[in-house]
């Protein structure tokens, strides 16, 4: 029997039709455009000025804060100004635009590091290295990671989960790092676990990547202490409280983080990042995205700098197909469906999906004829109907009551509504509108 | 960004499963055509009669209310006033007179649904609503059934007699004990495969049950309503069964005859007038069983199933309120080690 965790979720068709394209280099940009919020907290402070000469990995926005992220220029170049443009959330935000040094030969020489074995630096060192590099929660939530693995005295962890769960529909980025960087992400985790001061650790990755399961199995054959699951594919398995819930379970108790129940979790793309940053003091300036929909002539994995504009991403995976109708940034589950290609990719850009006509249409909203399909695929335990009505209702003070603020946006109850109504979009509102309320009265 | 010409933003997911409220309803249809199959073959031209009168009816009411009265969307094509016509025909006997068919069409649609506000806000099952109201309005009529003949070239013979359930009811009052009543009861044989007396719909339970295997299957209902319904049913009649076979029938006859298994996969299940939750689902099964038993075994009418299931409609929105599903991380089981 395959872990899965036990309330709730869907399975999507999975259209993950790059699962065998390795991973690919796309031309330099010309141009980047670096947001300084790119992670979850307080925008890192701009250290540079407009006009200004930086070189490839140096710190351009500084964290100031407890949970905020430094910001590396991923480019030599030079910063030609400091300005707003929209990100993928649609909002315009500050951000540092550099111009590439066409000359600059370090720009174009791709730096291949070998394997590094020995963890030399202490367990204070590690986590300063994280601080210092900008690394951010890779999955999608891009949370820092440093401020994770900052465990309060009281709090005990025994066991780390890597999370190559990677259950979006459409997106391969997390499995093809794991083919192609088995042996990082290895040391990562040991990196991790040796900072943590912990003896286990446990891989899990759903059953729709065999390849990758054999992989790690194989690999972790002669390592205590850390052991690969393969989980039943579902939908959200990826998310945090799911998949602590699936391999260990525990569950995070409403408000709580997985420290509570003695675990961190760290997406596997994260950890080859925190390899990278502690062994060879590389700090995130490029991800792995997957640039992929059913109507591109050949969908596949990127290396892709921070800051590259959307657009040039399309451009160099072979163009815009005919018929798009919807640009995500992120997956079909999840993901921003984009105004234009401007926008930048960021530190948690997991992937460009291209929707197409068909595909793209969200149906007529009907009434809700009370099938509760939403509620059985709640993995929270909420009643998105319910939820739905009282945000529409404005009636917050009881969709508080309801636990709204628990929704965890993973928009299982809006797929499966036979009456597409939009769960989703109202339960969203209602969570801003709820949230506002609360913070107030405290 | 001239080259696209529209590009759609809308929040995520942006993918969704092929299930629509519509296929949900024609499937319902679909498992509804077996039963109706045995209904033809037992009244023969009468069934198809009264059916088209319900669904016809059905369907002109919801057009007429919607378009003149309520002056909204008209939805008829959304498949729900079929289900209700096919469903309320189904709960009529095959000899009942058209102007009572279109009457008690207008009663499940205009009171039983609309009034409420239409599919999904309705609290009652509309077919039930329009075959209660029928049946209280002209008892006579409403349980006055053709039989079931042997020979099945004479169906529209308008020969009446009584149902499984109203021998038993009738015979019981007077003083008869069940073997004696025995010879005049129809075999389960014979109750199985719809050789009986009653409603269109009640004829053929194996019918019944395939069209609710279907319905299960094809996810539009879970197994927890009818399951738990019939289960509370047959556990209630064999307690007074074995406490006194004499004046108490098997529960096998009882699952078999009547509306047990129409109503427990049908319209006990109907998606809008049933909980949301699989608790909520039991609790509210549970409560139809035992009404029903309740009212065959000591009510005054020989069968109890549309009074139970529109009982328990009553209290769905409470069910809902108190049997919520349990919310993740509100309790905590795991232990840190």
């Amino acid at each position: 029997m395959l872990k899965t965790f036990p309330k709730g979720g869907v399975h999507p068709p999975e259209n993950k039709l790059t699962s065998s394209e390795q991973i690919k280099r796309l031309p330099v940009p010309k141009m980047v455009y670096v947001p300084i919020a790119q992670h979850i907290g307080i925008p890192a402070e701009i250290v540079v000025e407009a006009k200004e000469k930086v070189g490839i990995g140096q710190v351009i926005a500084k964290s100031g804060a407890f949970v905020s992220s430094n910001i590396h220029s991923p480019v030599a170049g030079m910063v030609t100004k400091l300005d707003m443009i929209v990100d993928s959330s649609g909002y315009k935000k500050q951000c540092i635009v550099i111009r590439t040094d066409a000359k600059n030969e370090s720009n174009f020489q791709e730096v291949e590091y070998p394997l590094e074995k020995e963890i030399e630096l202490s367990p204070k060192e590690i986590m300063q290295r994280i601080s210092d590099c900008g690394i951010v929660g890779l999955g999608g939530a891009t949370f820092p990671s440093h401020v994770k693995l900052n465990v309060q005295d009281d709090k005990k962890i025994d066991c780390l989960i890597i999370n190559g769960v990677e259950c979006e529909p459409y997106l391969t980025a997390d499995h093809r790092l794991m083919l192609e960087k088995s042996q990082e992400i290895l040391m990562g985790i040991k990196i991790l676990m040796y900072a943590l001061n912990i003896d286990r650790a446990i891989v899990g990755i759903e059953n729709n990547k065999k390849d990758a399961i054999a992989l790690f199995k194989k690999s972790t054959a002669s390592e205590k202490g850390i052991d690969v699951a393969a989980l039943q594919v579902k939908y959200p398995q990826g998310s945090e409280k799911q998949l602590i819930r699936a391999l260990l379970k525990r569950e995070v108790p409403k408000n709580g983080l997985p420290m509570d129940v003695g675990t961190i979790v760290h997406n596997v793309g994260t950890i080859f990042a925190i390899y990278e940053a502690v062994q060879h003091n590389r700090p995130l300036m490029e991800r792995v995205v997957t640039v992929t929909g059913k109507k591109m002539e050949s969908p596949s994995n990127y290396w892709i700098k921070i800051g590259t504009p959307i657009k040039d991403v399309i451009a160099g995976a072979g163009g815009l197909p005919e018929g798009t109708r919807k640009i995500l940034n992120g997956g079909p589950m999840m993901g921003k469906a984009l105004k234009n290609t401007d926008v930048p990719i960021t530190k948690g850009t997991s992937g460009i999906v291209l929707i197409a006509d068909e595909e793209a249409d969200r149906g007529e909203t009907k009434n809700c004829i009370r099938c509760g399909e939403c509620v059985s695929v709640c993995p929270m335990g909420l009643e998105p109907h319910l939820l739905m009505n009282l945000s529409e209702k404005g009636m917050f003070e009881m969709a508080g009551q309801e636990d709204i603020l628990t929704c965890i946006e993973c928009g299982s109850c809006s797929y499966v509504c036979p009456s597409h109504r939009p769960l989703l979009d109202y339960i969203r509102f209602g969570k801003d509108v709820t949230k506002k309320l609360e913070t107030s009265k405290n | 960004m001239d080259s696209i010409p529209k590009i759609i933003v809308s929040a995520s997911p942006h993918v969704h499963s092929d299930k629509t409220s519509k296929k949900i309803m024609y499937d319902v249809v679909i498992a509804l055509v077996p039963a109706f199959l045995v209904s033809l073959y037992v009244f023969g031209l009468n069934a198809l009669i009264v059916t088209a009168a319900a669904i016809v009816s059905c369907l002109l009411f919801e057009y007429l209310i919607q378009k003149h009265l309520l002056k909204t969307n008209v939805t008829i094509s959304d498949g729900s006033a079929l289900i209700t016509g096919i469903l309320l025909a189904f709960n009529l006997p095959a000899n009942l007179p058209i102007w009572m068919i279109v009457a008690g069409s207008l009663i499940a649609i205009g009171v039983g649904k609309l009034s409420f506000g239409g599919l999904g806000f309705n609290i009652f099952n509309p077919a039930l609503v329009g075959r209660v109201f029928l049946l209280v309005s002209f008892p006579v009529a409403m349980t006055s059934w053709p039989t079931a003949m042997e020979n099945t070239t004479t169906l529209t013979d308008a020969v009446t007699g009584a149902t499984t359930l109203g021998i038993l009811k009738d015979g019981l009052q007077f003083g008869g004990t069940i073997p004696e009543l025995s010879a005049q009861l129809p075999s389960n044989t014979d109750l199985l495969l719809g050789i009986t007396g009653g409603s269109l719909g009640e004829m053929s339970a194996l019918a019944l049950l395939l069209g609710g295997v279907y319905l299960i299957a094809r996810k539009v209902i879970t197994w927890h309503i009818p399951v738990a319904v019939l289960a509370t049913m047959a556990l209630m009649t064999a307690i007074f069964w074995l406490a006194d076979p004499e004046h108490y029938a098997n529960p096998v006859l009882h699952l078999l005859s009547g509306g047990a298994i129409l109503g427990a996969f049908f319209m006990a299940t109907d998606l809008v007038t049933s909980p949301v939750t699989k608790k909520g689902m039991v609790i509210f099964a549970i409560g139809i069983g035992v009404i029903t038993v309740v009212i065959r075994l000591f009510g005054s009418y020989p069968e109890g199933i549309s009074f139970a299931i529109l009982i328990m409609n009553a209290f769905v929105p409470l069910i809902n309120k108190y049997f919520k599903p349990r919310r993740f991380g509100s309790k905590i089981k795991a232990k840190i080690v």
